[in-house]
């Protein structure tokens, strides 16, 4: 989510003073106050409103917000002056294949002004640019440029230009490999045939998109006035109302908006701010929102938002890029009403509450269990390879059949085979907590076979120190209590965290469920553990279904 | 109390040590033949009868260490280094270390200590004894110091402290313990009871089952306790209390009406994802956000309904644009550990008949996001959902049911400002108001289901009221926590004195 920052002062002056009540109507808006103090406010601008994204396009729609302005605000477009064209060639099209392109004249740029304007830039490439992937937009000083210019495509040993930041003539892949931003950017090219360049009537490379402008041709200072705007990508749409929040926003700096001629494949003249139309029925609005408005009201809630309404047609802005569906224009309508003003409402409808049996089944185990006195735990789901397997003393050939996330930011990069390794975790973690520790869990464990992956319900009960005939007490205590019979029979195939001979099988309906035994010194000694540990470890999804049966 | 009643309460122990409570604490011991525990024990218990006052000073002794025993007994090394000296006045070092049977460190030592106090000089290999004979009969301060310990260190004198810290620098010389002394006052009350003569008369101390039985207890007197001296804590087996406070979540849901979704933890892309109406490029799938899985692909479901999803991304559904873009299958396949519980909702809309309307749903569960993790992040979140499927249901009614919500988990003021999902239009977050730090605070996420996400899932877009609040917060701010981690951390002292949900 991207936040912007403007001047106090300036939205002081030209919006309004920033009480409580202003406070609470910009989080109305649907832009959260971030924070605020004399100098500075901070919003949250929510990714489906780029078009927020500069204090320009903010004070546009939240004057319309604030009833100070209405409906769509009009721009002046002036045609394309006599060679403003842009070629855009074939080679792209499974490269690069769109621009919209447009050119602004007599703006002032100080430089704070370059400074914003490079802000909002980076912020619209994070957000509907998907970091540059999908549009990237650049901006040239107009003087510099020769038109017609042509967007093609090029081999990268054929690209050769001096990129903002450096002093020296780089090719295109060298600027993959040594540009701090071709680095960043890298893998949007990387493995391409042909890299996408912006070249102008003299045969200057003026950009390689989505990477990097030409330090020549492509460098924005205290004395540019007019500039060229590119908006490339993979999908025209947005490119072009990327283009729209830009210029728009150029426009309210004092800018004057010219359009280019773009010729190739599509033949159109951008910038184009032709509104969006949208068909609404009032019926759907009212049903959806609970509300009774008629169309008057209606109209004057979607000016507010800066729509205009007429005859159930909705035109918006052409800078904005989340209306998909008239249900869009309902929540407009909705924000515009204020979300304060709603009356909450519970409908008189019956319907029956219901737990998942399981749940009641693992509480009603639980409350056995804690009756003993023993501590139920809750571990994390991800647990760490070392933990599961080295500490466990797991062989390598067994090591399988287990779940890994991908690029994890912590070490936690397994899902839990079992539960047993997680208590014995625990108990490693408070050996300055008094004994006896008895512990127990109950929670999913994962597994992967044959490429499907198992997950299943586990029960895992641990005390320290101990031995087999306290953790056995446990065991048939807690199957007493459920009225299922067990049988503990002697295994030669066990885990290799127990001690042969100390270990068992546990066996319902001739089905084993679990296992239970001593944990062997060497993995006691794994854990830094003092003192002898047994336990029990079953699977419940047996008895979930024995119970139900009976149940 | 009244001395009688103190007479009373006197335990056998308490009784031995009454006359002797104006010795010290080890004649104590020597003249009732108790152990010093015991008799600390029963002092303890007279200070809370009020007949002494018991003051313990930590004091630091210092005693002779392992070496400190054999160097009083054999001499300093350096002692014994210049006592081979006087006999020759020159001799070569090699020499000079064999004759005075010295280790390295012991040699090093002593003639470090020698030249620092001027009594030899090194040169050419040899050591020269420059020390008269009367200086060499003198005992140093670390001798006297040796011999004068075991010590209290407050009592040292400032050429003693010197002597201290220069044998503190040697290996095992010396060795300072902490110890503490009690020094005993008697009160008023203990004066008069010292005076009290204590008849040997016998007071029942424990019942035990013989007692009962025989009936001895007849004109005898019970020991008084003191009723109101503290006892050693005992904690209980209880239900952790992240489930107790699930359990309290499932409880009003249920009471609401609603009925639980439970589901695998891993899912598709598909229905965490793209059956949300949550484009293929969005950021939330990307690595960076998203646990996804190595090794393992998910099959679709049937072809209808992932036709359905596809033209609702792409060219739109329903009425809806779309998001215009060409959606792939592949990505739809791939599996993740679910990143909410909504992919539970999903789940259940495609499997609900027309019939079953209204219908109610909630889920309670663990969700996963690739964090590192801090005090207020982690990569393992607890949420809980509700979903309403209603043909009548509407914003207002949404609103309804999160107020309710709220209040039943004990917030009192909630307010609704807009938000953005992809899947939800309207969307709006719930902030209570946290009295504490007097702000509002975020808690609930909610919203109608689009229609793209309803037309494909329940063959025509039926609103859904969804809401999925962050459970972690609203256990924290019910048991007081402050810390996400403590969420997970099992600390077993902690988990033992944590208070129960009383809901």
């Amino acid at each position: 989510m991207a936040n912007i920052r403007f001047s106090r002062k300036l939205f002081e002056k030209e919006i309004g003073k920033l009480d409580k009540t202003m406070q609470n109507k910009i989080a109305m808006f649907g832009t959260t106050l971030e924070s605020f103090d004399d100098e500075e406010i901070e919003i949250e601008v929510f990714p489906n409103r780029p078009d927020l994204l500069s204090y320009q396009g903010f004070k546009r729609s939240f004057l319309g917000f604030l009833g100070k302005e209405k409906g769509i605000k009009k721009y002046k477009i002036n045609p394309p002056e006599k060679d403003y064209v842009v070629k855009i060639d074939s080679s792209l099209k499974k490269i690069r294949p769109y621009t919209a392109c447009a050119v602004i004249k007599g703006l002032k740029f100080k430089d704070e002004k370059i400074k914003e304007i490079i802000e909002i830039q980076e912020k619209l490439h994070n957000t509907i640019g998907r970091k540059r992937k999908k549009i990237a937009i650049g901006i040239y000083p107009l003087e510099k440029i020769k038109f017609p210019i042509t967007f093609k495509a090029l081999e990268p040993d054929k690209i050769k230009f001096v990129p903002l930041e450096m002093e020296k003539e780089l090719s295109g892949l060298e600027i993959l490999q040594r540009h701090p931003t071709g680095r960043e950017y890298a893998h949007l090219l990387a493995g391409k045939e042909k890299f996408p360049i912006f070249i102008d009537a003299k045969g200057d490379i003026m950009s390689m998109p989505p990477i990097i402008n030409s330090n020549l041709t492509g460098k924005i200072t205290e004395k540019t006035k007019d500039v060229f705007v590119e908006c490339s990508g993979f999908d025209f749409e947005i490119a072009k109302k990327c283009l729209n929040i830009i210029v728009t926003t150029l426009a309210d700096m004092g800018g004057k908006i010219y359009q280019i001629e773009l010729k190739g494949e599509v033949n159109e003249k951008t910038p184009d701010l032709t509104p969006q139309e949208t068909p609404l029925s009032i019926e759907n609005a009212n049903k959806i929102l609970g509300l009774e408005l008629d169309e008057k009201q209606i109209k004057e809630l979607l000016g507010k938002m800066g729509h205009e309404y007429e005859k159930g047609i909705v035109k918006s802005p052409a800078w904005r890029t989340d209306i998909l569906h008239e249900i869009d224009l309902i929540e407009d309508i909705a924000i515009a009403y204020g979300y304060e003003n709603f009356e909450a409402e519970i409908p008189e409808i019956s319907t029956i509450g219901e737990e998942d049996k399981k749940e009641t089944i693992k509480r009603k185990i639980a409350e056995i269990l804690s009756g003993l006195g023993l501590l139920e735990t809750s571990s994390y789901h991800l647990t760490k390879p070392e933990d599961m397997f080295k500490k466990m003393n797991v062989p390598e050939k067994m090591k399988n059949n287990y779940l890994e996330v991908e690029d994890s930011k912590t070490d936690y990069t397994l899902l839990r085979k079992n539960l047993t390794h997680c208590l014995l975790r625990i108990f490693s973690e408070n050996s300055d907590s008094e004994y006896p520790q008895k512990i127990f869990e109950s929670g999913r464990v994962f597994e992967l076979q044959q490429g499907k992956i198992i997950e299943k319900e586990s029960l895992s009960v641990a005390v320290i120190p101990s031995n087999f005939t306290e953790i056995k007490q446990i065991l048939n205590y807690l199957f007493k209590m459920l009225d299922l019979e067990i049988e503990i029979k002697e295994t030669e195939n066990f885990s290799p965290w127990f001690i042969d001979g100390r270990v068992a099988e546990i066996r319902i309906n001739n089905k084993k469920i679990g296992e239970i035994g001593e944990i062997h010194p060497k993995i006691l000694r794994n854990w830094k553990l003092k003192y002898p540990v047994a336990l029990f470890e079953i699977e419940l999804e047996e008895i979930f279904e024995l119970i139900k049966e009976e149940g | 109390m009244n001395l009688k009643k103190i007479v009373e309460s006197l335990s056998q122990n308490e009784r031995k040590i009454i006359p002797y409570l104006d010795n010290s604490l080890k004649d104590i011991c020597k003249k009732t033949t108790l152990d010093k525990v015991s008799v600390l024990r029963a002092l303890e218990f007279l200070q809370n009868k009020g007949v002494v006052k018991l003051k313990t000073n930590k004091i630091q002794w210092i005693s002779l260490g392992i070496n400190g025993i054999l160097y009083r007994k054999k001499g300093l090394p350096e002692r014994r280094l210049l006592n081979k000296l006087a006999e020759r006045i020159i001799l070569p070092l090699e020499n000079a270390k064999r004759i005075s049977g010295l280790t390295d460190d012991e040699f090093k030592a002593a003639i470090g200590a020698l030249k620092r106090k001027a009594m030899i000089e090194i040169k050419n290999g040899k050591i020269f004894l420059s020390a008269k004979k009367e200086e060499i009969a003198k005992k140093t301060l670390e001798e006297k110091f040796l011999e004068s310990l075991p010590r209290k260190y407050e009592d040292l004198q400032p050429e003693e402290m010197y002597a201290l810290k220069s044998l503190q620098e040697r290996r095992g010389i010396i060795e300072i313990k902490n110890k503490t002394e009690v020094n005993i006052t008697i009160t008023e009350l203990g004066k008069k009871l010292m005076k009290t003569e204590l008849k040997n008369e016998e007071y029942i101390e424990a019942i035990d089952e013989k007692l009962i039985k025989s009936g001895k207890w007849k004109g005898k007197k019970f020991r008084r306790y003191d009723v109101t001296s503290p006892v050693p804590e005992i904690y209980g087996g209880k239900r952790h209390f992240v489930n107790q406070a699930i359990d309290y979540g499932r409880k009003i849901r249920t009471e609401m009406g609603f009925k639980e979704m439970t589901g695998n933890m891993t899912v598709s892309s598909f229905w965490n994802f793209d059956a949300l109406f949550t484009a293929q490029d969005h950021p939330v799938r990307e690595m960076h956000d998203t646990f996804f899985l190595k090794d393992v692909k998910a099959e679709l479901p049937d072809k209808k309904l992932v036709e359905a999803v596809k033209k609702a991304h792409e060219g739109g559904i329903a009425g809806s644009r779309g998001w215009g873009y060409e959606w792939n299958e592949e990505e739809a396949k791939k599996m993740l550990i679910r990143t909410h519980t909504t992919c539970l909702s999903s789940q259940t809309l495609a499997k609900l008949k027309e019939k079953d309307l209204p219908a109610k749903f909630f889920a309670i569960g663990t969700n996963f996001r690739n964090e590192t993790v801090d005090w207020n992040h982690g990569f393992e979140l607890l949420q809980t959902e509700g979903i309403v499927v209603d043909p009548n249901a509407n914003f207002r009614h949404l609103l309804g049911y999160l107020k309710q919500f709220a209040e039943k988990m004990g917030f009192k003021k909630i307010r609704f400002r807009p938000a953005y999902f992809p899947y939800t239009e309207p969307s709006l977050e719930g902030d209570v108001w946290n009295e504490e730090k007097q702000e509002w605070v975020e808690l609930i996420a909610a919203g109608i289901f689009r229609p793209e996400v309803t037309e494909p899932l329940l063959g025509k877009p039926i609103p859904v009221l969804a809401w999925g609040p962050g459970f972690g917060r609203m256990i924290m701010s019910l048991f007081k926590i402050k810390d996400i981690r403590e969420l997970n951390k099992n600390d077993l002292t902690q988990l033992r004195k944590m208070k129960f949900l009383i809901k």
